[in-house]
């Protein structure tokens, strides 16, 4: 079982790498939803099988694989938009500072007080460097949509983290973690959809006329 | 006693201009008397470090000195010897090129100055690598700081010229300051200006260190120190470009590493700092390199690359004296020493090889030349092997000395913890300094030797006389020696290793082994290549006549549509465009039938012209305006100057 | 001692046309094609042997030396790597960076060549070639360094030795990463699809193919030859990488080790087949991304 979460681990930092790296945003949607579908995995392959687990891992994947993504890309013909087009700083130095992140997450997890059995293990590290990257993708793009990407993401390093407390937590705060989610990516929808009327872009830095 | 000859070589060199001095303006008499003089001193010298390395032991003199601050010392040891040999060979080849290049009757104005300062660079020089007493080092410094700077300003009715002399005086003369600090401190920890034995300093010596990176991190030009070095090298005449960087840049490296020999115990974050110095010279020196379209700044900027390997290789060393890691010291300064030897033969090659360019065409614009390897065959031949050796490609000597440093950074990679290991992230920063290296490479050779002319100049350039080919050809034979013998060296250099840190003897001879098949492989690759080419060149002796070029389909092609050596490198200068900052004008096509464009672009010193210039300028601004305030005329706010002056004094005075 | 240099230079000088012979075969059936025989590249190396040559007024020696360096490195860089479980011939501690500087001579001297033309078309593909690779060479230094972390030497045929069946066990995440990057930058170096075209002579976006437009005759046989031979070479590493079998009995090595090249080049032929050419501009992200996977990998290692 260990492989199977190392793997999926892995799999989670090369969508982050991917996720930065893509102009697309389609392409950057599906990554992000095959990243929540891997999470959703993890409960699984850490824990067993339970009541429990088998209720965080559905509803993880219907949330983060199913229904947060079908509803970005609905937002997405809706204001018809594909690619972001400029970032604020370009592809190449964006993909070397989340390297640098995720670098920094392995030798910074290192350090950190774990309990002795996450020593050594991916979650810890993975889940730092998913942060951090979701933080990249929430600074430098202009995009909206981008943003909400971002914010799913962090979310997902938080979830990854999660999962190691998930046995000492109960299903309850689990449950209030995902809806929040949830309200948030729906204010964020009708946000997105009242800057779309407004201003007829997508572009959050025309909010900044908004300041006085 | 070896070291007696030594002190003939540089008394030889010092005065070899003097003559000149005395004699004829327009005779050539003076000229061959000073070179002759030079070379002399050079056997001299040579016999001098020979016969000291064969002895095995160093050779020292003494004597008393009326000046304060301990003996007048001198000593040669194996670390000096490594940067004396190149420095002889190369000063006699310049002195021999120079005939060709600068001859006295086409100088009359400069080219005495010229021979005399050459001639006193190298025998101070000579003093200062052998020097054991802080002042007589900082003697040999200042006389050394001083030749160049006039041998810079040779052409002093070009305002370029001056202009990188005057940035040259002032860098040099900020560094010289750091070096009094530090060898006051240095004597302040000892007791004397006598330079203490290596390894018996056991203080922390923070301070000292920061001091002589920044002092001697100047002269050789490590990356935010380098300001000085493009423009200097560029306006020198061609062989004092090449023993100014060839040779008189490595006594930085020389001073770093005399200093830290000293010391018992090196923190670790000394070798970090030299490290990540060097990684940062070496990536940014080569892109600047490559966004340079006057050949000899250039060459200048990889000098600046090349002290980032060297410092790449210092870097490791101490590391591996901090973490003890004997092989990483070993392999790390072997390879940085030889990278001295070798930079110091193949830059000068690279430099003289320019000279005959400049000579030829009269000009240092690179999208000037084109098509010159069918006029001066010989120098494109020289300028080719150098460009190989530069770019450490095998079988030439710059492979075998970035082979060594690879080979001491790849010492940490099994089993060291997590920050030793770090060491490791330079090995892809050195191969990507290579990768980029044979980039610019490839743009100068070919745009400059290869293709069709691209101006009138370079349609009737004409080979260089006899005397600059000689030396070009000394040049490259020893370059090719080294990498085809390398195992030559290796004596020299662990005994230098020793002289400069006390490592266990047992694992000298291992790691240094490989080189006699690395050498071995520069053999079988050459006869191979030699073998193939020669069958190729048989089989197209019947040839039909030769066609022209294919035109890309347009109907009259002309030299102009050649690629230029700005479009060649303008995919990686825009890729570096975070640190280059280049500027560009024009250039934008409009429309179905756009009228005639012009297109140019720049790349000014990041350093040098968008942080220092504009903020000294700023600060000069400040204080005239303050100056405007307080210097204003009115007597009455003089008076007041004085009563405030007095009381400051008074309260400052009181108890 | 000469027998395995003999049998490892005939495998290499008498296999390696099959490579591209498969891939364009593969890409053929892809196309729902017949395709060119197999053997096609011997026939065609064959027929350019028989050849006279055609130079332009422009070029010198340089011109000539580009094919003869491009023939040459590839062979000598045969004899440091393993093929499968046949050992190395030549093999001494640092040999990984000979191998990787052996072929920085021959980009050298093939762009040089490129530029002797006096062609501004040739001088694009030039500029092309030095530039990726310069994005390249840290991929391979990383890679390198990972394969070394987990041996227990510095020379290739440790590197690619038989602990590898083991690592695989282990480490199985790094090597698979490892792997990727290789596999990219094999399709860089050897300019194939989504890179370079290297069908397209007559294109503008192509690098390889336009350094080499103006050789003729047995030069250009020598080019084409030179770089079925790289293709082979680089292969290896990939196919020992992947396939780190012992068996001890020097037919099934070969086998497996033939095997593993011809799959690759199977695998090649697909990759060409349903990707499309990346853009110029993002040749550059691509392999800058690369790179940061290699980082990844090591970072992996480290732990």
């Amino acid at each position: 079982m260990d492989h199977l979460s190392n793997f999926c681990l892995l799999a989670v930092v090369l969508i982050n790498f991917y996720c930065l790296g893509s102009a697309r945003l389609g392409a950057c949607i599906q990554a992000v939803a095959l990243q929540g579908a891997l999470l959703a995995l993890l409960p699984l392959t850490e824990h067993g099988l339970s009541g429990h687990t088998l209720f965080l891992a559905l509803a993880a994947l219907a949330m983060k694989g199913g229904f947060i993504p079908w509803m970005l890309f609905r937002a997405i013909r809706e204001v018809r938009i594909k690619r972001e087009v400029e970032p604020l700083i370009g592809y190449v130095p964006t993909l070397i500072l989340g390297a640098l992140t995720t670098v920094a997450a392995f030798i910074f997890a290192d350090y950190l007080p774990l309990l002795p059995e996450h020593l050594g293990c991916l979650f810890i590290p993975v889940s730092l460097a998913t942060l951090g990257t979701g933080f990249l993708l929430l600074i430098t793009r202009r995009k909206a949509i981008t943003q909400v990407l971002g914010y799913l993401m962090l979310e997902n390093g938080i979830f990854i983290f999660g999962i190691l407390l998930s046995e000492a937590m109960p299903l309850m705060v689990e449950a209030g973690v995902l809806l929040d989610l949830l309200v948030g990516v729906f204010v964020m929808g009708i946000v997105l959809n009242q800057i779309n009327r407004e201003f007829s872009s997508l572009n959050t830095e025309r909010l900044s006329a908004l300041r006085e | 006693m070896p070291i007696l000859w030594i002190g003939i070589a540089s008394l030889l060199f010092g005065l070899s201009g003097v003559p000149g001095l005395c004699l004829r303006r327009n005779g050539g008499g003076g000229a061959l008397l000073s070179s002759l003089m030079v070379l002399a001193g050079s056997i001299s010298g040579s016999f001098g470090v020979i016969r000291a390395l064969q002895s095995g032991s160093s050779s020292a003199w003494q004597s008393p000195w009326s000046v304060p601050g301990g003996r007048l010392a001198l000593e040669i040891d194996p670390l000096s010897s490594v940067f004396l040999l190149p420095l002889f060979l190369v000063f006699a080849l310049g002195a021999l090129y120079g005939h060709g290049y600068w001859p006295q009757r086409d100088h009359p104005e400069s080219g005495r100055g010229l021979r005399f300062n050459y001639g006193l660079l190298a025998g101070s020089m000579v003093l200062l690598l052998v020097a054991r007493n802080g002042v007589l080092f900082l003697l040999g410094w200042e006389l050394m700081a001083l030749a160049g700077f006039f041998l810079i300003t040779t052409e002093q009715e070009n305002s370029d010229a001056r202009r990188a002399g005057f940035i040259y005086l002032c860098a040099t003369h900020t560094g010289t300051l750091a070096l009094f600090a530090m060898f006051s401190l240095l004597g302040a920890e000892t007791g004397s200006l006598a330079f203490p034995l290596a390894g018996t300093l056991a203080t922390s010596g923070t301070a000292i260190f920061l001091l002589a990176l920044g002092g001697f991190g100047v002269k050789a030009g490590i990356m935010p120190l380098h300001i000085w070095l493009p423009g200097a090298h560029a306006a020198a005449p061609s062989h004092a470009s090449a023993v100014l960087s060839g040779i008189m840049i490595k006594t930085g490296i020389y001073g770093l590493l005399r200093v830290t020999s000293f010391f018992t115990e090196i923190p670790p974050w000394w070798g970090w700092t030299v490290l990540i110095l060097g990684a940062i010279s070496g990536i940014f020196g080569v892109a600047f390199a490559i966004a340079q379209h006057d050949i000899k700044r250039l060459l200048a900027y990889h000098s600046v690359e090349n002290i980032g390997i060297i410092a790449l290789g210092v870097g490791g060393a101490l590391l591996g004296r901090s973490y003890h890691i004997p092989q990483l010291v070993l392999l790390g300064l072997a390879g940085a020493l030889l990278h001295v030897i070798n930079h110091g033969l193949f830059k000068s090659l690279l430099f003289f090889s320019a000279g005959a360019l400049i000579h030829a065409t009269g000009t240092r614009e690179i999208d000037q030349y084109g098509g010159l390897l069918r006029r001066l065959p010989w120098s494109g031949l020289f300028f080719l092997g150098g460009a190989v050796a530069i770019c450490g490609l095998p079988p030439f000597n710059g492979f075998i000395s970035e082979w060594l440093i690879y080979l001491g950074l790849f010492q940490t990679v099994q089993g060291s913890p997590l920050p030793v290991s770090l060491i490791l992230l330079a090995i892809p920063t050195l191969a990507m300094i290579g990768a980029l290296a044979v980039a610019c490479f490839v743009k100068v050779f070919g745009v400059t030797f290869l293709g069709e002319p691209r101006s009138e100049q370079s349609l009737h350039g004409h080979e260089a006389p006899k005397s600059m080919l000689l030396g070009m050809a000394g040049l490259l034979v020893s370059c090719a020696w080294i990498g085809l013998f390398p195992t030559s060296l290796a004596p020299l250099l662990s005994s230098a290793v020793l002289s400069w840190s006390s490592i266990p003897t047992a694992s000298l001879s291992g790691p240094l082994s490989p080189l006699l098949l690395v050498g071995v492989c520069g053999w079988v690759l050459l006869s191979c290549l030699a073998l193939v080419g020669f069958w190729l060149w048989r089989r197209s002796q019947n040839a039909p006549d030769p066609v022209s070029t294919w035109g890309c389909g347009f109907s009259f092609p002309s030299p102009r549509m050649q690629y230029t050596a700005s479009s060649f490198g303008d995919f990686l200068v825009r890729l570096f465009r975070f640190g280059l900052w280049s500027e560009r004008h024009g250039g934008r096509v409009e429309g179905v039938f756009p009228a005639a464009r012009e297109f140019s672009s720049h790349t000014p010193d990041t350093v040098l012209d968008r942080l220092l210039l504009p903020s000294t300028s700023g600060a000069a601004w400040l204080f005239q305006r303050i100056r405007g305030l307080v210097h204003n005329g009115r007597v009455g706010l003089y008076l007041l100057y004085v009563l405030l002056a007095v009381v400051v004094l008074l309260t400052a005075t009181l108890p | 001692m000469l027998l395995p240099l003999l049998l490892h230079l005939l495998l290499l000088l008498f296999f390696a046309p099959l490579m591209p012979g498969v891939i364009t075969k593969t890409k053929a059936w892809f196309a729902g094609r017949v395709g060119a025989p197999l053997l096609q590249p011997y026939w065609d190396l064959l027929r350019l042997w028989k050849k006279g040559f055609v130079f332009s007024r422009t070029t010198t020696w340089v011109f000539r030396a580009g094919p003869v360096v491009g023939l040459v490195i590839p062979i000598l860089a045969s004899l440091l790597i393993p093929f499968g479980a046949m050992p190395a011939p030549f093999s001494f501690s640092g040999d990984l960076i000979l191998f990787v500087y052996l072929f920085g001579l021959a980009r050298f001297f093939t762009a040089a060549a490129a530029l002797d033309t006096g062609s501004s078309f040739e001088g694009m593909g030039a500029v092309r070639e030095v530039t990726f690779s310069c994005l390249a060479e840290p991929t391979v230094l990383f890679a390198l360094i990972v394969l070394a972390r987990l041996s227990d030497g510095l020379a290739l045929q440790n590197l690619f030795g038989r602990h590898l069946a083991q690592a695989w066990l282990t480490m199985s995440a790094p090597l698979g990463l490892v792997v990727v990057c290789l596999l990219i930058v094999m399709l860089v170096e050897n300019s194939r699809i989504p890179f370079d075209d290297p069908n397209t002579h007559l294109e503008l976006t192509m690098i390889h193919e336009v350094m080499v437009l103006d050789h003729s005759g047995p030069a250009l046989g020598m080019i084409l030859y030179g770089s079925a031979l790289k293709l082979m070479v680089m292969g290896a590493l990939v196919v020992r990488l992947t396939l780190p079998f012992d068996t001890g009995m020097l037919w099934l090595d070969l086998l497996i080790f033939l095997g593993g090249e011809l799959l690759l080049a199977i695998l090649i032929g697909v990759i060409e087949s349903i990707m499309a050419r990346l853009r110029m501009p993002r040749i550059p992200q691509m392999l800058i991304g690369t790179t940061l996977l290699s980082v990844f990998a090591l970072v992996l290692t480290l732990r």
